[in-house]
C-alpha cells in the first residue's frame, strides 16, 4: 500500500508531460491512419468546394445554345466539352453537383433525424413501446424504396409544387421520400446501443447521483452512442445521392431543364459511343462523391469507436 | 388550276391520249396527287393500275427465306384489330389478319383480299358515290382450314359497329349498311354521298376477322374471345406464340392466296427497349431485320447508319409535331373540372402573346439540329398529301419582332425580366412526354422565350403515361393541364377529314366525355364547323380540298396550334431487306411481299 504512493507520484509528472489529448484529438489521430480515409476527403472536400464556389469563376450559363459547339470534346473553352445544344458541360455539372450534394445532404440529415428519435425512444422506454416502434422500423424496412418513390412522387408532385413552385416542390419531395425511407438502420443501430449503453457503469452512477431521464439521454448516452450513427450518415448520403440519380435518370425528379447528375447521364445515354465525354463527366462526379464519402465513413468508424485501442 | 381543266384532263385519259402515270404527275405539279387522284380517276371510270405502284416481288418460291426479325420498341398487348388502340397492335395484328385492299406509298389501292379494286369502269362504283360493291378473291381460307367468304366481310361490319363489342374501329362502320351480294360479293351503300368511300375493309381499319371465331363473342364479351390472343387470319403468316408486352412469333402459312409468298419461314415481332437501342440493334449491331418509328435525333442515325450495315427509310406521310396553346384555363377549377371550357386562359386570350410564342419557335435550328431528316420544318398543321397543303401560311424565328408584338399589346417587363399585364405574368407550364428530341426541342424554345420576356417551365411525363387514355392520371395530353404542350398527331388515313375533325366544337375534350374528344386544344370556330361540315359532303375533288385547306389557315391562324415539323415515318432496315413501306397504311400493310435480296 506504500509502495503505491511515490510510484504514483512518479508517474503523475510524466503524465502531466504528456498533452492531453481529448476524445476530438484522438479521432482524429486515428482517422488519419486510414489512408483511403483521408484521400477521399480531400476528394470530397474539393467536390464540395468546387460546387460551391465554382460557378463564381466559371460563369458560363448553364443554359446557352451555341450550335456551332455541339457534342465537342474537351478543349480550353469547355473544359469538359459540350453536350448537343452546344451548352457547357462543367458548367452543368458544377449546378447539377449543387442539387446533388444538396439533396444528399438534406435526406441524410433527415434520415438520422428520424432514426435518432425513433430509436432513442425505443432504447429508452423498452417493452411495449419499444415492440411497437420496432415493428414500425420493420414495416419501413420491407417497402420497396423506388416503386413507393415513383407512386408519391406521381401524386403529391403537383400539389406541393403548386404550393412552393417546381424546383423546391420536387427538392422537398425528394428530400422527405429518401429521409423516410433510409432512417431504419440509424434506428435500430441508435436502439442497440442504448440497450447496451444503459446498463454501463457510468449511466448507473450518473443515475444514483440523481440525473434526470433526458439529461441520461443527453449528456450521457447519446453522445456515446454517435460514432456508429455518423458512419450511418455518410451511407445514407451516397444513397440518395444515388436514388436522386435514378429518379432524374428516369425522367421524374426534377424539371428536364435542371442539369442534375442524374439527369445529364439520362441525357447523353443516346450518344454514348460518339460524345462519351458527356456521360463520363457526371458519371465520374457521381462515383467519386459516393465512393469517397463511403470511405470516409469507413475511417470516421475507425476513429469514432472508443473501444477500438490502438 | 380549274375544275374545268381538271375535267379535260380526266377526258384525256379516258381517250388514252394521256397516261394514268402522266395524268397523275401533272396534278402533282399542281399540288394534286396521291390517293385523291387515283380516286379521282377511279371515280370517273378509269381503273387504277395498282401493280405499278408496288414493288416487284423477286423471290420465285414459297419459304426458304430463314426468319425475319422485326423490332418495336412499344410492345403489342392484343391482337385483335377491332381493339387496337395504338399503331403496335395494328402492326402485330396486320401480320394474320388482312383488309380487302391496302394503301400503296403513292396513295394507290392495292387489292389484297378483294379480286380488284371497286371503279366506275367495272360497276364496282356508283355514279352517284352511294355505294361501293367488292368482289372478293376466290380460294382464300382462313389458317385453320375454313373458306373465307362474303359472310366474314358482312360480320366483321356487324361486329365493329356493335356498340357492345365497343371496338375502336367503329367510327369506320357506324354510319354505313353492307349487303352480301353472293358467297364472293358484297356492297356496301353510304347514306349520302361520300367522297372518301374507301374506308370500311380498307387498311387498317379494315382488317378481316373470321366469323366462324368470333360469332359468339359478338358483344358485350368481345373481349374474352379466345382468339383476340390467338388469332386465325388469312395472312402470309400463321400464329406460333404470343406474349403480350413481349414478343410474338409466326411461321410461314403454306396455303397463303399469293403464289410464291411469303418468303421467310418465320417472322418474329419483338417489343420493347427505346427508340435509340432498336436503331443500334438494325444499324449497328444487324441483331435485327428491321425496327420500326425511329424517334431518334438524326445525328446518331446518320452515325449509326456509318456501319453500313443497314439503311434508314424515310416515307413522307401526314403526321406533325406541333405545340398547342391552352385555350382554357387549366390553372383554375371550374365546377369541380380544371380547363373547363367556360373558362379562358388568362394570357392566351390575347392574340399577340400567342403570335410572339410562334415567332418564338426557332424551326429551322430545331430541324437543323435535331429532327434533321426525320422532321422538316412545316407551318401547317395539313401537309399530305400535297394537295390538302396550304400555299398561304408562313413561319418565321424573330425574337426582335416577338418582343415588339408584344411590347404594343402592353405587356411590360417586370424586375426579373418576365412580362406582365394586369397582374397576369408570362410564365407557362409548357409539358411534353419524355424523348430526347422533345426534351431538346423545350430547351431551345425556352432560351428564346426568355429572351422575350416569356418563362417556359418545363415539364416532362414519361410516355407510358402522357399518352394514355387513363381517367384518373391527370398528366395525360388529353386532359391538358397545362398551358403548353408539345406531341406529334398521326393522320392514319390519305384522307384529311378525320385528321381535321380534332378541331370542331363537338370533338372537345371535356370531363363529360371522359376527355376522349379530340379537340384537346379546345379551340371552338363557327367558322371552321361550318366549313367541316360542308367538307363532308362535298363530292368535287378539288373544292373539298380548297376547304381543308381554309380549314388549315384558320387553325393555324389562331395560333393555338403552332406547326413545328413533319414527322415522316422513319425505319431502319438491314440493307439486304427489300421492305414494301406506305405512309398511309400500317407498316406491315404488305409483308407477303418483303424479301431479302440475296
Amino acid at each position: 500500500m506504500a509502495g503505491s504512493i511515490p510510484a504514483s507520484a512518479i508517474a503523475s509528472p510524466a503524465a502531466a508531460a504528456r498533452p492531453r489529448i481529448g476524445p476530438w484529438r484522438e479521432a482524429w489521430r486515428r482517422f488519419r491512419k486510414h489512408r483511403l480515409a483521408v484521400a477521399s476527403a480531400v476528394v470530397l472536400g474539393t467536390i464540395i468546394l468546387a460546387v460551391l464556389i465554382g460557378p463564381l469563376f466559371w460563369s458560363l450559363p448553364i443554359d446557352e445554345i451555341d450550335f456551332t459547339a455541339r457534342l465537342e470534346g474537351p478543349s480550353l473553352a469547355h473544359p469538359l466539352g459540350t453536350d448537343d445544344l452546344g451548352q457547357d458541360l462543367l458548367a452543368r455539372i458544377l449546378y447539377g453537383g449543387r442539387i446533388s450534394l444538396a439533396v444528399g445532404f438534406a435526406a441524410m440529415s433527415v434520415a438520422v433525424s428520424v432514426g435518432v428519435l425513433v430509436g432513442a425512444i425505443a432504447g429508452m422506454a423498452g417493452g411495449r413501446l419499444d415492440a411497437a416502434l420496432m415493428w414500425l422500423t420493420d414495416l419501413f424496412l420491407s417497402l420497396p424504396q423506388l416503386p413507393l418513390l415513383l407512386l408519391i412522387i406521381y401524386l403529391f408532385r403537383d400539389a406541393l409544387t403548386g404550393v412552393v413552385g417546381q424546383e423546391l416542390g420536387v427538392f422537398i419531395l425528394i428530400v422527405t421520400v429518401i429521409g423516410a425511407f433510409n432512417w431504419m438502420q440509424v434506428a435500430r443501430l441508435v436502439r442497440a446501443q442504448f440497450f447496451s449503453l444503459r446498463e454501463k457503469e457510468f449511466v448507473e452512477a450518473a443515475r444514483a447521483l440523481g440525473a434526470s431521464r433526458a439529461r441520461l439521454v443527453w449528456r450521457h448516452i447519446l453522445p456515446n452512442a454517435l460514432g456508429p450513427v455518423i458512419v450511418a450518415a455518410t451511407i445514407d448520403v451516397a444513397a440518395a445521392i444515388i436514388a436522386e440519380s435514378t429518379l432524374s435518370f428516369l425522367g421524374l425528379g426534377f424539371p428536364p431543364d435542371i442539369p442534375t447528375w442524374g439527369r445529364l447521364l439520362f441525357d447523353a445515354k443516346d450518344n454514348l459511343d460518339f460524345a462519351p465525354h458527356w456521360a463520363l463527366f457526371p458519371g465520374l462526379a457521381i462515383f467519386l462523391t459516393v465512393v469517397s464519402i463511403n470511405f470516409v465513413g469507413d475511417g470516421l468508424r475507425d476513429a469514432l469507436d472508443p473501444r477500438r485501442v490502438q | 388550276m380549274t375544275e374545268d381543266d381538271l375535267r379535260q384532263m380526266i377526258g384525256r385519259v379516258k381517250r388514252g391520249s394521256l397516261s394514268r402515270r402522266g395524268f397523275v404527275k401533272r396534278l402533282a405539279a399542281f399540288g394534286l396527287t396521291a390517293p385523291m387522284a387515283t380516286q379521282l380517276l377511279a371515280l370517273h371510270g378509269i381503273n387504277a393500275a395498282s401493280a405499278q405502284s408496288v414493288p416487284a416481288y423477286k423471290p420465285t418460291r414459297r419459304g426458304g427465306g430463314g426468319p425475319l426479325k422485326i423490332l418495336y420498341w412499344q410492345a403489342s398487348t392484343l391482337l385483335n384489330p377491332h381493339f387496337a388502340v395504338g399503331t403496335t397492335n395494328q402492326e402485330a395484328s396486320r401480320v394474320f389478319y388482312e383488309p380487302l385492299a391496302g394503301w400503296a406509298a403513292d396513295g394507290t389501292l392495292h387489292p389484297v383480299l378483294a379480286a380488284e379494286i371497286p371503279s366506275i369502269e367495272n360497276k364496282g362504283l356508283s355514279e352517284d358515290g352511294r355505294t361501293v360493291t367488292w368482289k372478293l378473291k376466290r380460294g382464300v381460307k382462313w389458317h385453320d382450314g375454313q373458306d373465307f367468304t362474303a359472310d366474314d366481310v358482312v360480320f366483321n361490319w356487324e361486329y365493329a359497329k356493335n356498340p357492345a363489342v365497343a371496338g375502336v374501329s367503329s367510327g369506320s362502320y357506324t354510319d354505313i349498311n353492307v349487303v352480301k351480294v353472293d358467297d364472293h360479293t358484297v356492297r356496301v351503300e353510304f347514306q349520302k354521298p361520300t367522297p372518301f368511300w374507301a374506308d370500311a375493309f380498307v387498311a387498317s381499319r379494315g382488317m378481316l376477322i373470321p366469323k366462324h371465331l368470333y360469332k359468339d363473342y359478338n358483344g358485350t364479351n368481345a373481349r374474352d374471345a379466345p382468339a383476340n390472343l390467338r388469332p386465325v387470319g388469312t395472312g402470309p403468316y400463321k400464329f406460333v406464340s404470343f406474349a403480350p408486352g413481349d414478343n410474338l412469333r409466326g411461321e410461314l402459312n403454306p396455303n397463303y392466296h399469293m403464289n410464291n409468298r411469303p418468303y421467310f419461314d418465320t417472322i418474329e415481332v419483338k417489343g420493347g427497349g427505346d427508340a435509340v437501342s432498336a436503331a443500334r440493334a438494325v444499324l449497328q449491331t444487324g441483331d435485327f431485320d428491321y425496327a420500326w418509328n425511329l424517334q431518334v435525333e438524326d445525328e446518331i442515325l446518320k452515325r449509326l447508319e456509318a456501319a453500313n450495315r443497314g439503311k434508314v427509310n424515310i416515307v413522307e406521310g401526314g403526321n406533325i409535331e406541333f405545340v398547342m396553346l391552352n385555350v382554357t384555363d387549366p390553372h383554375r377549377e371550374v365546377d369541380g373540372e380544371r380547363a373547363s371550357i367556360k373558362t379562358e386562359h388568362p394570357a392566351f386570350k390575347d392574340p399577340a402573346v400567342r403570335e410572339a410564342l410562334s415567332l418564338l419557335l426557332d424551326r429551322g435550328s430545331i430541324e437543323r439540329f435535331i429532327y434533321g431528316r426525320g422532321g422538316p420544318a412545316t407551318s401547317n398543321f395539313l401537309n399530305n398529301p400535297p394537295r390538302f397543303a396550304s400555299p398561304n401560311t408562313r413561319w418565321e424565328f424573330n425574337i426582335e419582332k416577338a418582343n415588339q408584338v408584344l411590347d404594343a399589346a402592353g405587356w411590360a417587363r417586370g424586375r426579373d425580366g418576365i412580362r406582365t399585364k394586369d397582374g397576369v405574368r408570362l410564365r407557362f407550364i409548357f409539358q411534353t412526354s419524355v424523348n430526347a428530341p422533345r426534351q431538346r426541342t423545350q430547351a431551345i424554345y425556352k432560351q428564346a422565350a426568355q429572351r422575350a420576356g416569356i418563362d417556359l417551365e418545363l415539364k416532362s411525363v414519361t410516355a407510358s403515361v402522357f399518352f394514355s387514355a387513363d381517367v384518373a392520371n391527370p398528366d395525360t395530353y388529353t386532359k391538358f393541364f397545362a398551358d403548353m404542350q408539345m406531341y406529334t398527331t398521326t393522320m392514319t388515313q390519305a384522307d384529311p377529314q378525320l385528321f381535321m375533325n380534332q378541331y370542331v366544337s363537338w370533338e372537345i375534350s371535356s370531363k363529360a366525355n371522359n376527355w376522349q374528344g379530340r379537340n384537346i386544344v379546345r379551340w371552338r370556330n363557327e367558322e371552321y364547323d361550318r366549313i367541316f361540315r360542308e367538307a363532308e359532303g362535298e363530292l368535287d375533288p378539288v373544292k373539298r380540298a380548297a376547304l381543308f385547306i381554309r380549314m388549315n389557315d384558320l387553325i393555324v391562324g389562331s395560333n393555338h396550334v403552332i406547326p413545328l415539323v413533319k414527322r415522316p415515318l422513319v425505319s431502319a432496315s438491314l440493307n439486304n431487306l427489300s421492305t414494301v413501306l406506305s405512309a398511309w397504311d400500317n407498316t406491315h400493310w404488305l409483308i407477303s411481299d418483303w424479301f431479302r435480296e440475296t
